[in-house]
């Protein structure tokens, strides 16, 4: 039998190694700040942003997965709880919560009411259009590319349809422009089945 | 010397002793089929160039998973023989022993296959690759100069080399350098 998922990620988080979450702030803070001054243009840094977290996301997902000891989830729904509960306490300490599921169950928002990046940070007028967590939505990306996953037997596909999960992440709420807390939307969009990488002849 | 009924078959190889050396190969693929580790410590008989034993490794277990899988009598739902499988789907194999060595086997949902060679008689060891697994979470994606998906280069490994010289947990498996 495999191991049970674990349903919140209290025990992986106390014991993993942890850093100071002033130091974590301002660091992540001088990066941004890094990243305006060198590329200058707001939708620029919002896409290294992405890019970064996407890099962080395909090696973050096996520590995540060599700890948390999760083996596989059964649904996008479950995959959902599982980074909100286990994978965001794990590597920043917080809980989301999963709401805004769409007919078909490939879509979801994942809502932040607490986010450490943030904390002293205010955006200038000259910022407005940055997304200052875009590295979040990046991660998830990069780590749910990693994974494969059943879709949904409602999308009329057969079980069998066991994908490789491409997503998009979008922000909807941002607690930096005024919103209530944070809201990330989650989209599965694309299944890459896996295929035999070599070919007969090689 | 029994003749029939004998639980061991021979030539058997030599019992492992304590501390012995009883891992034979150790791989390591992503989920392309790419090796990104091999090592060897105990291997006279080499008829392959290493491209070739590779790929007939990763062969070996996409086949064997996929024959693992549609031979479950528990699942009702199978894929045809010899259509590829995504990691953690179906059912899955932990070891296959023949007379002369074991094979163990781990893959992570995220694609990692991590694969022992050892000893016929070792024990359970799917805690050892776990470890092993950790170890490569550790040393090698941590690593910020490893791009992922490429091979593990030997110089990073100084790192992990000396702690597979820790005895993993009690399997009486004790990997060594030379």
């Amino acid at each position: 039998m495999p191991p049970v998922a674990p349903r919140s990620g209290d025990a992986i988080f106390a014991s993993v190694e942890r850093v100071n979450a002033e130091l974590f702030t301002l660091t992540y803070g001088a990066i941004v700040r890094q990243l305006l001054t060198d590329l200058e243009e707001v939708e620029e840094v919002n896409k290294q942003l992405d890019q970064m977290g996407y890099n962080i996301g395909i090696r973050l997902i096996d520590e995540f997965l060599a700890k948390s000891n999760v083996s596989r989830c059964v649904d996008f729904k479950e995959t959902a709880e599982v980074i909100a509960k286990v994978g965001f306490k794990m590597f920043l300490g917080v809980t989301a919560t999963v709401t805004n599921w769409d007919a078909e169950g490939t879509t979801c928002s994942l809502v932040l009411e607490d986010n450490p990046l943030v904390d002293f940070v205010e955006l200038p007028d000259t910022c407005q259009g940055l997304y200052y967590c875009n590295v979040l939505s990046g991660v998830i990306r990069g780590a749910l590319e990693m994974v494969s996953s059943y879709l949904n037997g409602r999308l009329g596909l057969s079980v069998d349809n066991l994908v490789s999960m491409k997503t998009e992440v979008t922000w909807i709420r941002d607690m930096l422009r005024g919103d209530d807390a944070f809201e990330m939307q989650v989209k599965l969009v694309k299944q890459v089945p896996e295929e035999y990488p070599y070919k007969d002849d090689e | 010397m029994q003749f029939f009924g004998g639980s061991e078959i021979s030539p058997s190889p030599p019992v492992p002793t304590a501390a012995g050396n009883n891992a034979h190969m150790l791989y390591v693929f992503n989920r392309n089929g790419v090796c990104l580790l091999y090592r060897e410590w105990n291997r006279p008989l080499k008829t392959l160039s290493p491209q070739q034993d590779h790929k007939l490794m990763f062969g070996l277990l996409f086949s064997l998973k996929s024959l693992t899988a549609k031979m479950d009598p528990t699942s009702a739902d199978k894929g045809n023989l010899g259509v590829p499988q995504l990691p953690g789907q179906g059912c899955s194999f932990h070891s296959f022993r023949t007379n002369t060595y074991k094979l163990s086997f781990m893959e992570s949902p995220s694609g990692i296959k991590i694969i022992l060679v050892t000893h016929p008689r070792t024990g359970d060891l799917r805690e050892s690759l776990k470890y092993i697994y950790n170890l490569y979470v550790e040393y090698v994606v941590k690593n910020p100069l490893y791009s992922p998906g490429n091979p593990i280069r030997f110089m990073m490994l100084q790192g992990i080399f000396p702690l597979l010289h820790i005895q993993l947990h009690s399997h009486s498996l004790v990997l060594t350098l030379k």
